[in-house]
């Protein structure tokens, strides 16, 4: 098919460029420079789809942002994207669309069935009619609504677009570029500032693209393009087209996205789908246009009927023509630029206004050229079913409450204007008040409340004149604000038809004893009717006509019904617009990807990998590794085909029998140094530290204010001033922030210095019945002996050249030592251990055996200290001291802290012998006792014994100390499980401690 | 995202800072008695005013400083921000 509505000169697309594409599966062909929107009009094809609700038969309604109907299901070899808004989208070769929210096609929809049952679907009907029986909203109400909903379908696979984020600062950031924003550019840019100039088309020149108007004696396109020129050559100008600002955010942050990729041909693999831009700005000037109003009336949603600013502009800028018989139907002078091109380009339009007169230049050039000018005429209604046919029109009488005749007149395009919407959105998000402005019927900015100021005809000026004269003077201003300087550009002549005032009447009224639907919110589909019965049923908040009705809501967000919603509430409620007030504008101005808000924080999000400085031995050595926090670490080092489980069994029992030796260089490690180090610790730590001697080491526990235990670790004294904690590996960063809080903003006076040196120490746990003796091989110098350096014993030592520290502190309950040196010594350290430890059995152990080692002597680890225990729970009522205050002291006398039965740690063993408790199971007295089952605790760790070869666990259970010797239940409904348990003490490995002492 | 100047690094983005809370709340002495209410008021009761709001902030992934900020709460608006040993 050839492009019939295609005018033979005329738009700005390259006509030596053709491009195929398909939609609804059939072929058709545009041009390069096109968009979607105005390919599929050169073709006539004018039904894109159906409405939300009622299915309605729907067409283009603008050519820009403003497109609340066509937005289409995109499809490419790999994946598919819905909403794509086919105004928005540039066409490429080979796209393929598909009509949404329509089955099995938009010709034959049988959801249109909804629209002669239109009487049963009003204003609120979901939430008048799914509200009973209760229970059938689950399985019948809502999937019946999510599948009737859904207005496009979710891709299924995962984006394999990548999408970029970018942080820019500047001194001007102006938004459009329409005549009034390339004045403010360009006379801020040549005043000295760092300016962006972001516009969302891919055509710069806003209004001036489609306006027969001169500036400086040329063209206004022409001085669009020698001023975007002019701007790209200046070193201190960014400028981006199709780049939509969508978001003003606190403290002049402005987020943009730019489209980057979809309308390359041939992208390249790393080429960018879109960029995020997050830009600080000093000074925004926000000419953001204006969007015109459709007008309403009688089945005025049809096919073909569109706004007569989109007309002309598929007309100007693509050499489009939306219809060979036309109708304007206007209530300004707007729309006679529309008929004196229709005109010019030989077609007859016939415009119905609604005005007795107008004196514009505009009538009369329109009048001189022979157009059919009906005054005090408004449609009635339209007819045709796929699209617009015919409309019936009429002379309004007196008082504008009906018609004084009605004739039917054939058409095959409507086009319409009801005057112009200021675009505020931004300006409000920025946190701005509107006020009404009379004359246009229209919010607009009022004062200022970040640094933005708006131009143009988004603050209602509504002449190019006005327009150039308002950006030339405010980009001078906010430049000369920042940059001091004085360079102040000259404004060029400029040239346009002069206008006279609208009509107010927007609204048109039904002929008697007719009840045709008159849309207001065409994506929402939402009707006179509609409104009218929100406020019957006493809505009277226009927040809340707004989620009743659901007016100006999803990814339209009001843009051509918004004003015409709030007007006809005001008309029913009898008062005025700024009594009623508007909606909040939220940001994105325009719906934006997903893909575009993560950017390349997919994955990992950007977040480093923390390797041990023996991380290449343990890859070599089949080592699995498991996230800790930022931190690979060992998991277990898998020999054959062994599970984790073998695995970890084989390592622990190695540790127990003779000895291993794990990478413990993920614990956080902070240096304390200052005269009052022991004092600071005194405060931070639960138990007493003045006293503790140098060279020894102490385990700490520290609280929240609130009581709850924080962290764990051990912190031993070098020297007098100086300390070494240990913090889990979890909690290093948040140690490290609370010790900064009190240290800077509570004890000021301390004398404590406090800093991070996880990273600066490799270390090693030598743990096992062997480590004294390898101790002893690898420092033949020192004296390793329980008497020279007992449990919490701490000295310094030269392994071989390399200096280390010794400290004798164990995790696994058994003998043990741990060795620190710097991390470039860390490889050094492992392998020389290993070398001589060969002879006694040396084998790493991961964190799985680890865990067994510790949950069998019931250590608590961060699994147990969960943010809900006090250190009592944790039978660490021997680390209080009762001599000193400390932080969270003051909070464990509470009632609630004090109770006698509250939960506490205890081990459980499955009275089985053989069945592991998965963690997270509740345990219960009755295992069939009806839902919810009351609750007695939970199973915090689970491992397998090495010592007594059958499972144990630890739990937190409540009054758990009186509870040893019980058989209770643990029930894990996720695992399917009901296992039989008996309690016992949490210390079920050498309970009173004597290995570690050995 | 706000755009917050630490006194020791000068304008940043939000997302190098952590929030610390109340800047008006003062934590009882060590060694002192306190009431349970006190005690409670310390703790857990915080004002959350709309508007003029006193707090701290921690430059986390900057110069790891602590230091007071005023701001509004319902603007998010700026006036000062200050060491902790100055007035704000
Ligand atoms: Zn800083």
């Amino acid at each position: 098919m050839t492009q019939e509505y295609r005018l033979k000169k005329n738009g700005y697309i390259n006509r030596n460029k053709k491009i195929s594409f398909k939609f609804n599966g059939k072929k058709y062909f545009g041009f390069e420079g096109d968009t979607l929107a105005s390919a599929l009009l050169a073709n006539g094809v004018h039904l894109v789809g159906r409405s939300f609700k009622y299915h309605r038969p729907r067409g283009f309604l603008g050519a820009g942002v403003d497109e609340p109907n066509a937005k289409f299901q995109l499809y490419s070899k790999e994946t598919t994207e819905p909403n794509i808004v086919a105004t928005e989208i540039e066409l490429v070769e080979g796209l393929v669309a598909k009509s949404q929210n329509c089955w099995p096609s938009v010709n034959f929809d049988f959801g249109a069935i909804n629209n002669l049952l239109s009487k049963i679907f009003p204003a609120g009907f979901y939430y008048k009619t799914f509200m009973w029986p209760k229970n059938f909203w689950y399985k019948i109400y809502e999937p019946i609504i999510r599948r009737a909903a859904g207005l496009g379908i979710a891709p299924m696979k995962p984006d394999n677009d990548r999408y970029e984020h970018k942080f820019e600062f500047c001194d001007v950031l102006v938004v459009g570029s329409g005549p009034s924003g390339l004045a403010g550019a360009l006379a801020a840019a040549k005043n000295g500032a760092r300016v962006i100039l972001a516009e969302d088309k891919s055509r710069f020149g806003g209004s001036l693209l489609n306006d027969e108007v001169t500036i400086g004696n040329k063209k206004g396109k022409d001085w669009a393009d020698e001023t975007i020129l002019q701007l790209k050559s200046m070193s201190n100008v960014i400028v981006k087209n199709r780049s939509q600002v969508f978001g003003y955010y606190d403290h002049n942050m402005m987020v943009m996205i730019e489209r980057t990729k979809d309308h390359i041909e041939k992208p390249t693999k790393y080429t960018p789908r879109q960029k995020l831009w997050y830009i600080r700005t000093k000074e925004t000037i926000l000419s953001t246009g204006s969007i015109e109003r459709p007008l309403v009336f009688g089945n005025n949603d049809r096919p073909g009927i569109m706004l007569a600013s989109a007309a002309k502009e598929y007309l100007k800028t693509y050499g489009v023509l939306v219809g060979k018989k036309p109708i304007i139907f206007s209530n300004n002078d707007g729309a006679y630029d529309l008929a004196i091109e229709f005109k010019k380009n030989g077609i007859d339009p016939l415009v119905i206004d609604i005005r007795e007169k107008s004196n514009s230049t505009a009538v009369k050039e329109a009048k001189n050229l022979g157009i059919d000018i009906k005054f005090s005429h408004a449609i009635a209604n339209t007819n045709g079913y796929k699209k617009v046919n015919s409309a019936t029109i009429g002379k309004l009488n007196k008082d504008k409450t009906g018609y004084e005749n009605l004739e039917n007149v054939s058409c095959d395009c409507i086009c319409v204007s009801g005057n112009w919407t200021p675009t505020v959105h931004l300006s409000s998000q920025s946190g701005n008040k509107l006020k009404f402005q009379e004359k246009i019927d229209a919010f607009v900015p009022e004062k200022s409340k970040q640094n933005e100021s708006t131009v143009g005809s988004a603050k209602g000026i509504f002449t190019l004149k006005e327009s150039l004269e308002d950006g030339f003077k405010l980009g001078y201003e906010l430049s000369n604000k920042i940059t001091k300087k004085n360079i102040k550009s000259s404004i060029p002549p400029s040239n346009e038809r002069n206008q006279d005032r609208h009509d107010k009447f927007w609204c048109m009224p039904l002929p008697k004893n007719k009840d045709y639907k008159r849309c207001v919110d065409f994506q929402n589909d939402v009707y006179v009717s509609d409104i009218e019965l929100a406020v019957r049923e006493g809505f009277r908040s226009i927040e809340h006509v707004k989620r009743y009705t659901t007016l100006g809501m999803a990814t339209d967000q009001g843009k051509t019904s918004n004003l015409n919603g709030l007007q006809l509430v005001s008309n029913i409620e009898k008062k005025i617009i700024p009594e009623v007030g508007h909606t909040t504008f939220r940001p994105p101005y325009t719906p934006i990807t997903i893909g575009a808000i993560v950017g390349r924080e997919v994955g990992k999000h950007y977040r480093p990998t923390r390797k041990s400085p023996m991380h290449l031995w343990h890859e070599k050595n089949n080592a699995v590794f498991v996230d800790a926090g930022l931190w690979l670490r060992p998991r277990y080092y898998k020999q054959g085909n062994e599970t984790l489980q073998d695995a970890a069994k084989r390592e622990a029992t190695n540790v127990r029998n003779n000895i291993g030796i794990c990478d413990v260089t993920s614990l956080g490690k902070i240096d304390i140094k200052g005269s009052d180090s022991a004092e600071f610790l005194n405060r931070i730590y639960t138990n007493a530290w003045m006293k503790l001697p140098v060279g020894k080491a102490r385990y700490g526990v520290m609280l929240r204010e609130d009581g709850i235990v924080f962290d764990d670790g051990t912190t031993t004294r070098i020297s007098e001033n100086h300390f070494h904690m240990t913090t889990t590996t979890a909690q290093a960063a948040n140690v490290l922030s609370h010790l900064e809080y009190y240290l800077q903003v509570v004890w000021p006076d301390l004398d404590v210095n406090v800093l991070s040196t996880t990273e600066q120490w490799a270390g090693v746990a030598l743990a096992g019945p062997n480590s004294r003796n390898l101790l002893g091989k690898l420092f033949p110098n020192i004296d390793v002996s329980n008497e020279a350096l007992p449990f919490m014993g701490f000295k310094k030592g030269d392994l071989f050249g390399v200096p280390a520290r010794i400290f004798r502190i164990s995790f696994s309950g058994e003998l043990a030592f741990e060795i620190n040196v710097e991390s470039g010594y860390g490889i050094f350290m492992w392998e020389k251990i290993m070398e001589l430890g060969k002879e006694m059995n040396i084998e790493p152990y991961g964190t799985e055996a680890l865990s067994t080692l510790r949950i069998e002597m019931g250590h608590v680890a961060g699994s147990e200290i969960d943010g809900r225990v006090i250190p009592s729970d944790l039978s660490l009522d021997g680390m209080i001291s009762k001599k000193k205050d400390f932080i969270g002291k003051r909070s464990l006398n509470r009632q609630a802290f004090v109770e006698l039965d509250r939960e506490k740690i205890v081990g459980v063993v499955p009275i089985d012998k053989k069945t592991m408790i998965p963690e997270g199971s509740h345990l219960v007295a009755n295992r069939n006792a009806s839902l919810p089952n009351p609750k007695l605790g939970h199973i915090s760790a689970s491992c397998w014994s090495v010592e007594y070869n059958n499972p144990f666990s630890l739990a937190i259970l409540k009054d758990g100390k009186k509870r040893i010797g019980e058989k209770l239940y643990a029930l894990s409904p996720l695992k399917n499980k009901s296992i039989e348990v008996e309690i016992v003490s949490s210390h079920y490995v050498d309970p009173k401690g004597e290995r570690v002492r050995s | 995202m706000l755009e917050i100047k630490c006194p020791y690094c000068g304008k940043r983005s939000q997302n190098e800072f952590s929030y610390g809370g109340d800047a008006a709340v003062k934590r009882p002495e060590l060694g002192k008695e306190v009431s349970d209410k006190e005690w409670d008021n310390f703790v857990y009761l915080r004002k959350n005013p709309r508007g003029n709001h006193r707090e701290f902030w921690h430059h986390v992934a900057g110069c790891r400083q602590w230091f007071k900020v005023l701001r509004d709460t319902s603007t998010h608006e700026i006036f000062k921000t200050a060491r902790l040993d100055e007035e704000l």
